[in-house]
């Protein structure tokens, strides 16, 4: 493994570690336990950041790692008050990863958030310095407890370390190992052998020749010693004794190693584990079984030493249990791997249609049911596919969890947080792109939605708030709400701000709802005062682009005194779709099949306001535009035209096309860098046939036929 | 660019070795491209329209499974849109640099053939005289006794300037 791997290992187990840290924080009750795994995500997270050498995190995460140790032992109380910091100290902790991650340096900012936090941290620790810890943890009193006779005296741990020459190619710095030793308890003494290093002639400058013995006083468990060294294992000779243990550990290590045994025991006495006369009958028990006893054996009494450590790991296997069960039975996969497997599937679909194609021009029955036994399969194969990349939306929505904690806090108001259909699972790449959205509005709802306390009390509704974050699938697409129970939004203010701005005519007659949806528009807020939150007006327009962009559409219901609720609709994935291919001149188009609501015939004759782009549908007045004009297509159109009716977040368009050509699966092929933001097109997609079609983008087509009805109404006809 | 296009040429001087260039017609006049940066000639076939878009780009092909954008060369010298005839090809072209490479299709009337030019027979390109903007031309080559126009493909396929000039036609 490189340093770079190991260093993105780091990165991401960090992060995991730190997301269970906040996840316990925010669910924090006084169980052991979940004191317990805080600790250790801290801990652990120390621990391999001393391995790296990231002085900044170590540095850091031992503070707030302290304290959190005198939590464990029951000498600090956890209050609100220490929770809201133990979150933003695993908020620095990621700050800091994250530059690691990135390779930068902390700015002054960062150092001044730190330094603040370290501070708040030590107030903690400075209160109760001279407390004796009043309960050991369980895990340690399993590695402490084997004491019988013929026990080296020492109350600490022995460690010897002889390197594997190739440490330092392998990018580890055998001082980053004390460093971090000296993280987890105090280094009484070290003593590096030297032997070994050859003249300076011979000396190879990246070879690493040191060993060292080290005397360490500390209470951690022989398991988490062992993991320091879990990077340099390979090839490197690493012994650890517990304290207390038998004179034959220290016996086996001494022949075990390459260096004289006088002189390692000469060391050994130095660095205080074995006293004089410990070391001497230690001696003189390895003359009379060195002719008996062969090293495996040795060894074997070596093993022993482990067993407590065993104990300890199953203890300890048995903590994390609940976490474990679950990712036991799953693998992770790198999402490269998993794009490229959609991708193919993807190449898949193409292929298997050409072939249909073939086989229905030649009409070979054999080959057609072949066909479409195999054009089933490559469904069911891409069903599959896209599922694996499908994730539940309750992670995320757990998120939000501490983004309300926060708010609420920053705003002074009490307001929880209710999550329905977590389990609703939709595309990884959505959810991704979907959270910064949903942050906006959750902040939004908190900010604007939800009235003071006194303000609630006064209009008969509980003190306390509440969001919900719901989520659920509907026909093809996914919904996600955002709603509060709030004062709702002022319409009339809404309006007055939108004819202020520009937006709409004073004397437009638009509904409430209408009225309501100009919130996403440009620069549109109504907030009096600029908060820190939200209110400075480049926020819902850019949630609106952000969703369209993943060919969703956004919606919003409000009633006054009951609260709001933003909708958000968004297509399950995002690389395939089942499409509808229509057909104008020689061109070919898909549009996706989920927004086409039915195709009827289109008569000139029939519709009287033709021109103007409307056409009577059982009784209802629908717009609509030609493709052959919208695209520029040159030609004249069949006799018979088609006309697709398009339902779009509940709104109607129709598009008139020169022929239907039904269902098919479609591989969406991105716009690229040359056709970014073409209006009206999504992307490609490659048919059967083997040429390339425009897959339609059904919101910016709506959208764009919306906005020319309102121009069309205010007096301005326009020519799409 | 301007700078790269210059650094370019140097390379070529150097260049002990005769490089390689595919020469190909283009309305009666013949060009050439160094061969590195082809991937393949294909024939012409069906190019699907894409609307709205300024009339240098010709289309969309599939190159098996992914799809290309096909330039037509003729429109991109300001000539007017070229003929389709029946030796009309689409060189397969590879742009850019690193992480950032576009793969383009250039319509041509016909291809030639692949020709060596060593350095010594390459000038610089003149600063009049030419049909096309001189910043599209990396050199001139002789070849047996005649003149033909090296591109410079890096900048008569910048993709980001064909992109500006989508998104202005917009």
């Amino acid at each position: 493994m490189s340093m770079e791997d190991a260093l993105l290992t780091f990165v991401s187990e960090s992060r995991e570690l730190l997301e269970q840290m906040e996840d316990a924080l925010l669910h924090f009750s006084a169980d052991p336990e979940q004191i317990n795994s805080i600790f250790r995500a801290a801990h652990t997270i120390k621990g391999s950041a001393g391995l790296f050498g990231l002085d900044d995190v170590v540095a850091f995460t031992h503070v707030a790692e302290s304290v959190l140790d005198r939590v464990r032992s029951g000498e600090l109380e956890v209050g609100n008050e220490m929770i809201t910091l133990l979150l933003a100290s695993g908020d620095h902790i990621g700050r800091l990863v994250s530059l690691v991650e990135s390779g930068s340096q902390a700015d002054d900012d960062l150092k001044a958030d730190g330094q603040m936090l370290v501070d708040q941290l030590k107030a903690y620790l400075s209160g109760s310095v001279a407390a004796v810890k009043a309960t050991v943890p369980v895990e340690q009193e399993v590695v402490l407890e084997k004491a019988s006779t013929g026990d080296a005296l020492t109350d600490n741990w022995h460690i010897s370390i002889r390197f594997n020459e190739d440490v330092l190619r392998n990018g580890m710095d055998p001082a980053a190992f004390l460093l971090y030793l000296s993280g987890m308890g105090e280094i009484i003494s070290v003593a590096a052998l030297t032997d070994r290093v050859p003249a300076l002639a011979d000396m190879d400058p990246e070879t690493c020749y040191l060993g060292f013995e080290i005397n360490f006083a500390s209470t951690a468990s022989k398991a988490d010693i062992d993991a320091t060294f879990d990077f340099i294992r390979e090839g490197s000779r690493i012994s650890i004794i517990p304290p207390r243990s038998q004179i034959d550990a220290y016996i086996s290590i001494i022949n075990s190693l390459p260096e004289e045994d006088l002189k390692l025991g000469e060391i050994l006495v130095r660095c205080g584990t074995l006293t004089e006369s410990e070391l001497k009958s230690a001696l003189t028990e390895q003359l009379d079984t060195e002719s008996v006893q062969p090293i495996g054996e040795m060894l074997v009494e070596h093993n022993q030493v482990h067993a407590p450590v065993v104990e300890a790991a199953l203890a300890r296997q048995k903590q994390v249990k609940d976490n474990k069960a679950a990712q036991a039975s799953s693998i992770r996969v790198d999402s490269a791997r998993l794009d490229h497997l959609i991708s193919l599937v993807g190449e898949l679909i193409i292929v298997g249609s050409s072939a249909s194609l073939i086989a229905s021009r030649i009409g070979e029955s054999d080959l057609l049911e072949v066909t479409s036994n195999m054009s089933r399969m490559v469904e069911e194969v891409r069903d599959s596919a896209m599922s694996l990349r499908m994730v539940q939306i309750g992670a995320t929505f757990n998120r939000f969890q501490r983004v309300v904690h926060d708010v609420s806090q920053e705003l002074g108001k009490d307001i929880r947080l209710e999550i329905h259909g977590g389990e609703t699972e939709l595309d990884k790449t959505v959810v991704e792109k979907i959270t910064d959205p949903l942050t906006h509005l959750v902040r939004n709802a908190m900010d604007h939605g939800i009235e003071p306390a006194d303000v609630r009390l006064a209009r008969g509704k509980p003190a306390q708030g509440c969001l919900r974050l719901n989520a659920w699938h509907d026909s093809g697409s996914i919904m996600l709400e955002v709603a509060d129970d709030g004062g709702g939004l002022n319409t009339a203010r809404i309006r007055a701000k939108a004819v202020e701005r520009g937006l709409i005519s004073a004397d437009a007659e638009l509904s409430d709802h209408d009225i309501h949806q100009l919130i996403f528009e440009a620069g549109f807020s109504t907030a009096d005062a600029v908060s820190n939150l939200s209110g400075r007006g480049v926020g819902m327009d850019v949630v609106r682009s952000n969703i369209t962009a993943l060919r969703g559409s956004v919606e919003l219901l409000s009633q006054p005194g009951e609260g709001t609720t933003v909708r958000v609709r968004l297509p399950l994935t995002l690389a395939i779709i089942d499409g509808f291919q229509v057909g104008v001149g020689q061109e070919r188009y898909v549009i996706p099949l989920e927004m086409v609501e039915e195709c009827i015939e289109f008569n000139r004759n029939q519709s009287r306001i033709d021109e103007s782009g409307f056409i009577d549908l059982r009784g209802e007045v629908l717009p609509f535009v030609r493709l052959r004009q919208l695209f520029e297509q040159e030609g004249q159109g069949p006799a018979r035209q088609n006309i697709v009716v398009l339902n779009f977040a509940g709104k109607r368009a129709g598009v008139v096309v020169d022929s239907l050509h039904g269902e098919l699966q479609t591989v969406i092929r991105p716009l690229g860098k040359m056709f970014r933001s073409l209006p009206g097109i999504s992307g490609f997609t490659i048919l059967g046939t083997g040429n390339v079609a425009l897959v339609m983008d059904v919101a910016s087509l709506v959208d764009m036929m919306s906005r020319r009805d309102q121009q069309v109404a205010g007096g301005a006809v326009v020519v799409i | 660019m301007q700078t790269l296009a210059r650094t370019d040429l140097p390379v070529a001087v150097d260049n002990v070795e005769p490089q390689q260039y595919l020469t190909f017609m283009l309305s009666g006049e013949m060009f050439a491209i160094g061969i590195v940066v082809i991937k393949e000639i294909i024939e012409y076939g069906y190019v699907t329209p894409v609307p709205r878009m300024p009339d240098f780009i010709r289309g969309v092909i599939n190159l098996r499974g992914a799809v290309v954008p096909v330039i037509d060369l003729s429109a991109r010298f300001g000539r007017g849109p070229g003929m389709i005839g029946r030796r009309t090809c689409i060189v397969i072209i590879e742009t850019g640099l690193g992480d950032d490479v576009q793969t383009l299709g250039v319509m041509v009337d016909s291809v030639s053939e692949v020709l060596e030019i060593s350095a010594s027979d390459i000038e610089p390109p003149p600063s009049f005289g030419t049909h096309i903007r001189t910043d599209f031309i990396a050199g001139m080559g002789k070849v047996r006794g005649k003149f033909v126009i090296i591109l410079d493909v890096n900048h008569v396929l910048s993709t980001e300037e064909m992109a500006d000039l989508v998104q202005s036609g917009l």
